[in-house]
């Protein structure tokens, strides 16, 4: 998205509510779930792979900035795979006792 | 129909899986859905934005994410359930590090070719290195308290917070002059002086993340863990104001937004503020000179723990931290079905904060097997203390430490506790009369209702197993 004076305050408007949103949602959780909601919002951190992928293939990129952007999409490929594979791993645990004799 | 708008709707429809798989998180019923809906969400960020790229470098980027999954999938699939605590605070440090590493790259492309880049695309910029930075840091930090390769009690000198803040106003300071630079204004020294201010203002992000977490206590990381969660979901954000991409601000600022909430849970939890768990270096040796309590303990052997368990009709489990490093999940929940199988009512009553990590307990208990039903919360149990026959305390002590209501001299005066001291008897299971990670003494242990089972939890437990058996 281009940044001018029209795109800008959309992004803090978008970003004020996406707070407001976050609370909300978070508010009434019960504390058996902190931590897989924990490691699960951890994994959604990792969207910034997107930046990571845009800034590697940016045009006219120098090696630098290319290889700086090619360490980020490692990074943030560990933090996305991981925290969804380890939420579910937790999560996968998290049995009641009506499904216990059943399949996970 | 044109193809930005196109990518402009898959990034709105991204942004609701991350909404509704937030909102499926935080109930039991759906959480692990909820997960997979999350996941499905970055799916669909990630290809919109393969498709959006021209000319894109496929080597590296196949090598940089082939690489993040293998690490990815064999660390997540390998951890112990024990070492959950770390192996999240390490992701979330990589997070962070993916941020930085974005932030810099983008600046850098910029230098490269003196692109007249906006005032406010430096101050994103700063942020995105700077938070990226001290969650970096800080996250690998509170690895190594968790992973116990650093010493787990705070870290203390003399005038920190003065450093600290010398610190942050270094960095402030370099901000200011790194923002009010224009890149395609600048004459040779300028040009390369501007390149490292930046390189600075990384430095010292990253010795500034490492200050602010040594100070603070291994009883204290939930809360730490939680403050890390939400700086890595900001420092995405920033990278979203850096490339104008609204998908990364919106997951970004959910992230942001959640991790706040559970650190504001948990310090309620302590009944402590933000600022007293980040600065006060609380439960370190010098600030933890508390009353000292006098008395005899009466310890029991395993056998006698057992008489008293057969006789009794209602038990709740008390976990902490002991339990976890014991590893005694798994005969715990074994000494819980043969006292269900003997006619007694159990429940295993989890304090917010037990362990070092939110939640922390729940994980444990769940890997064992400990149905969900039988996990409950302290004011679900401590009304009722009064009827509970036996309450079980497996290496917690703070979390059940009666001085938080009998004395006002306590550093934990104040902390909603678990009330086991008004169990008919309570039984400890602990190593020794050493006080816990924060430093208090516990009267508990020297109450006429308490007995102490001393040793490892792990074989205390298996006795009493063994006995039943017999």
């Amino acid at each position: 998205m281009e940044l001018n004076a029209t795109t800008i305050p959309l992004l803090f408007f978008v970003f004020v509510l996406a707070m407001f949103l976050g609370v909300e949602l978070i508010k009434k959780v019960p504390s058996q779930l902190h931590t897989p909601l924990m490691s699960g919002s951890n994994a959604i951190s990792g969207i910034t792979i997107v930046g990571a992928l845009i800034a590697s293939s940016r045009e006219g990129g120098t090696a630098i900035a290319t290889l700086l952007a090619v360490l980020a999409v490692a990074f943030a490929t560990i933090n996305v795979v991981g925290g969804y594979l380890v939420t579910d791993r937790m999560l996968e645990m998290f049995k009641t006792k009506a499904k216990d004799g059943g399949k996970p | 129909m044109n193809p930005e708008l196109l990518r402009g709707l898959f990034y709105i429809v991204a942004s609701i899986f991350f909404i509704f798989g937030l909102k499926m998180l935080s109930s039991q019923a759906t959480a692990r859905r909820g997960n997979l809906v999350s996941a499905v969400g970055m799916l669909i960020a990630v290809v919109t934005t393969l498709t959006a790229m021209e000319d894109i470098r496929w080597f590296w980027i196949v090598f940089g994410a082939g690489l993040g999954c293998v690490v990815g999938v064999l660390a997540a699939r390998l951890v112990k359930m024990t070492a959950m605590p770390e192996m999240v605070g390490l992701f979330n440090g990589f997070g962070g590090l993916a941020s930085l590493l974005v932030g810099w790259s983008e600046y850098h492309g910029k230098w490269a070719v003196a692109d007249p880049v906006s005032l406010f695309t430096t101050v994103a910029i700063f942020l995105t290195v700077l938070i990226g930075a001290v969650t970096f840091s800080g996250s690998l930090v509170a690895y190594g308290k968790l992973s116990a390769l650093i010493e787990g009690r705070p870290i203390l000198y003399k005038r920190q917070n003065l450093v600290n803040a010398f610190v942050l106003g270094a960095i402030a300071a370099l901000g200011v002059l790194f923002c009010a630079q224009k890149l395609d204004q600048l004459s040779g020294g300028g040009y390369a002086l501007v390149y490292l201010e930046l390189i600075a203002i990384v430095v010292l992000a990253l010795v500034l993340g490492v200050l602010s977490t040594i100070p603070i206590g291994g009883a204290d990381m939930p809360v730490v863990i939680c403050l890390l969660n939400s700086y890595s979901g900001l420092a995405a954000c920033a990278a979203g104001f850096v490339i104008g991409n609204n998908v990364l601000i919106v997951s970004g600022s959910l992230v942001g937004a959640s991790g706040l909430i559970l650190t504001r849970i948990m310090c309620k939890a302590m009944n402590r503020s933000l600022a007293n768990v980040l600065f006060s270096g609380f439960g370190s040796a010098t600030s933890a000179k508390a009353a000292g309590y006098q008395g005899q303990a009466n310890p029991i052997a395993a056998s006698d723990a057992y008489l008293i368990l057969e006789a009794a009709r209602n038990v709740v489990f008390v976990p902490g931290y002991g339990m976890a490093a014991a590893q005694a999940q798994h005969v715990v929940r074994e000494l819980g079905e043969l006292l269900g199988n003997n006619g007694a009512e159990v429940r295993y009553c989890i304090h917010p904060v037990a362990g070092r990590m939110p939640g922390h307990m729940n994980v444990l208990l769940a890997e064992a097997n400990v149905p969900y039903e039988m996990l409950v919360e302290p004011q679900d149990v401590n009304p009722t203390m009064g009827t509970v026959d036996v309450a079980i305390v497996i290496g917690a002590n703070d979390v059940v430490n009666p001085a938080a209501k009998e004395d006002q001299a306590s550093p934990l005066w104040g902390m909603p506790i678990i009330e086991v001291d008004r169990a008919q008897t309570c039984i400890v299971l602990k190593r020794s009369l050493n006080p816990g990670f924060a430093g208090v003494d516990n009267p508990l242990f020297f109450k006429s209702n308490t007995r102490m089972l001393f040793g490892d939890a792990k074989a205390s437990v298996a006795a009493m197993v063994s006995e039943f058996k017999q």
